[in-house]
């Protein structure tokens, strides 16, 4: 369509084979500006698989992404210094201090101003008081609040967060949720998004690819695929998916 | 090459030893456990031994100095690379624009760091215990220095390699390869002592080896031997060629088998 924002990122027929089994297998799709994309399956679907590719942590046996219309394996420098990341499963240096973590990360992103763009951030996150603190000392909610600094640092075009509400409580994980979503309305930041919370995923994504098995079952806003599998809620269909593979009665 | 992401790379580990005191008993304490244990044998056997015993005070903390500026090389590479598996934050460093280069030579930066700290403090200890100053070795310092620096960071991306193709499992080995070398590389004896005689051949295939004896040379005859110093040299490129194709390969074969992340996240 001629009114579609550009695409971001392109994912061409992705299939990744460990020990001759099929973790991803011929997965596509597009993202565009401005987008909150949700990837959604149950443990070993492939949502992992599919995000380590993206980020150029691990190499597809078949198929192609292209970010910001370029190779992500020939310019992976290039690309990455327009995207950036955030996960559950990763920590910055617990025994630094919050800016210290940041500064460094400011410096390897080239941001100007870093000092500047911290103190920005952390207030952003209604987390200034964590300025000098050890890393290594916050609370979950906290330091999910600090790798989601260092993920915008630069201003990223491009933003794959990974379970970024996991282990939080529901008030913190709703100012989360609601942080993504302002950032991607102000900054029309393209995401791409999972979890295993429905809550988020209905309130932040404005689309949703359901894997099972490395492959695509079900793509569509959310209410489109819950009102095609006949379901209550998104929930119901990830429980569907999950147990029968299927979406549709 | 960045040298802004260099050096931010530096700077981190700068902050995390800063942030760290205990990190100072690596630096340190082990070093100076070293120099004190062997130089008090080696003085009590020259002692007893009256002359017979040529120069054995300077060879052993020759030897035990010279030794630490290679095996800091080693650890600031693969203590670097660990440091970054420990935190949790090996996948940050690699989902940043950072590429491989900058991140092996921001480790070639620590172990420069790491080693004039240690180094330092083991010469003025062994000046103030021994009356024993390194600096009489003259300008021939410099290219043993270099050359030991060379192949610190050759064993220490061999280490780094190990510990990526083997996991976390295998990180013991940080500490362990360089110590597979030392009883062939001369470091506290000739190299003629070395038994029996065929591993001789493997020994001079060893930069270090060159570099001792060169060491030796110097301290006995005052002569700086270019045939030794040659010799280190050419090994050392050859080394560092061939450990860095070991280093990429390994990486990109730990991308390719999808093991990274398990690896960053473990």
């Amino acid at each position: 369509m001629p009114d579609d924002p550009p695409i971001v990122l392109t994912a061409q027929n992705l299939t990744r084979e460990f020990d001759g089994v099929k973790a991803l297998d011929g997965f596509s799709f597009n993202l565009h500006r401005g987008e909150i994309l949700g990837l959604l399956g149950a443990n070993g679907a492939g949502k992992t698989t599919a995000m380590n590719m993206l980020l150029g942590l691990t190499t597809p046996t078949a198929g192609t992404i292209q970010v910001f219309g370029k190779e992500l394996q020939q310019h992976r420098v290039e690309v990455l210094s327009r995207m950036n990341f955030s996960s559950a499963y990763t920590s910055l240096p617990g025994n630094l201090r919050v800016w210290q973590n940041l500064r460094v990360f400011a410096r390897i992103y080239g941001v100007p101003e870093p000092k500047k763009r911290i103190a920005e951030l952390l207030d952003l996150l209604e987390i200034g008081y964590l300025h000098d603190r050890v890393t290594g000392q916050l609370s979950a909610g906290e330091s999910t609040r600090v790798n989601l600094c260092k993920a915008l640092l630069n201003k990223p075009d491009l933003l794959l967060l990974d379970e970024p509400t996991a282990s939080l409580d529901p008030d913190i994980a709703d100012k989360v949720r609601k942080f993504v979503r302002r950032m991607q309305k102000e900054h029309n930041i393209a995401i791409l998004y999972t979890s295993h919370n429905m809550r988020d995923i209905e309130e932040v994504c404005d689309r949703v690819i359901f894997l099972h098995k490395g492959r695509v079952v079900a793509e569509g806003t959310p209410e489109e695929i819950v009102n095609r599998s006949e379901q209550a809620s998104l929930e119901d269909v990830f429980i569907k998916i999950a147990r029968s593979g299927e979406v549709e009665e | 090459m960045n040298f802004r992401i260099v050096s931010a790379l530096v700077w981190r580990y700068l902050f995390l030893y800063t942030r760290t005191p205990m990190r100072l008993v690596e630096l340190v304490f082990w070093p100076m456990v070293d120099l004190l244990v062997w130089g008090y044998l080696t003085l009590f056997i020259q002692e007893n031994a009256g002359h017979s015993l040529p120069y054995p005070i300077a060879y052993l903390l020759g030897g035990i100095v010279l030794w630490d500026v290679l095996f800091r090389a080693q650890q600031g590479v693969a203590v670097s690379f660990l440091e970054d598996v420990w935190t949790r934050n090996l996948l940050n460093v690699f989902v940043a624009p950072v590429r491989t280069s900058e991140y092996v030579v921001a480790t070639f930066g620590v172990g420069i760091m790491r080693i004039l700290v240690t180094v330092s403090m083991m010469l003025l200890v062994a000046f103030m215990l021994y009356q024993f100053n390194v600096f009489t070795m003259g300008w021939a310092l410099l290219p043993f220095f270099l050359n030991l620096l060379l192949c610190g960071w050759s064993l220490g991306m061999i280490s780094t390699a190990l510990i990526l193709r083997w996991g976390q499992a295998a990180e013991s080995l940080a500490w362990a390869v360089p110590f597979f070398i030392q009883p062939f590389v001369a470091v506290f004896y000739p190299i003629g002592s070395i038994k029996p005689e065929w591993i001789q051949y493997f020994a001079l295939a060893m930069p270090p080896t060159h570099v001792f004896e060169g060491m030796r040379e110097v301290m006995k005859t005052g002569t700086f031997n270019m045939h030794h110093f040659f010799w280190a040299s050419v090994l050392n490129v050859i080394f560092l060629a061939a450990s860095a194709w070991i280093f990429s390969s390994t990486l990109a074969a730990t991308r390719r088998r999808g093991l990274l992340t398990k690896f960053a996240t473990q």
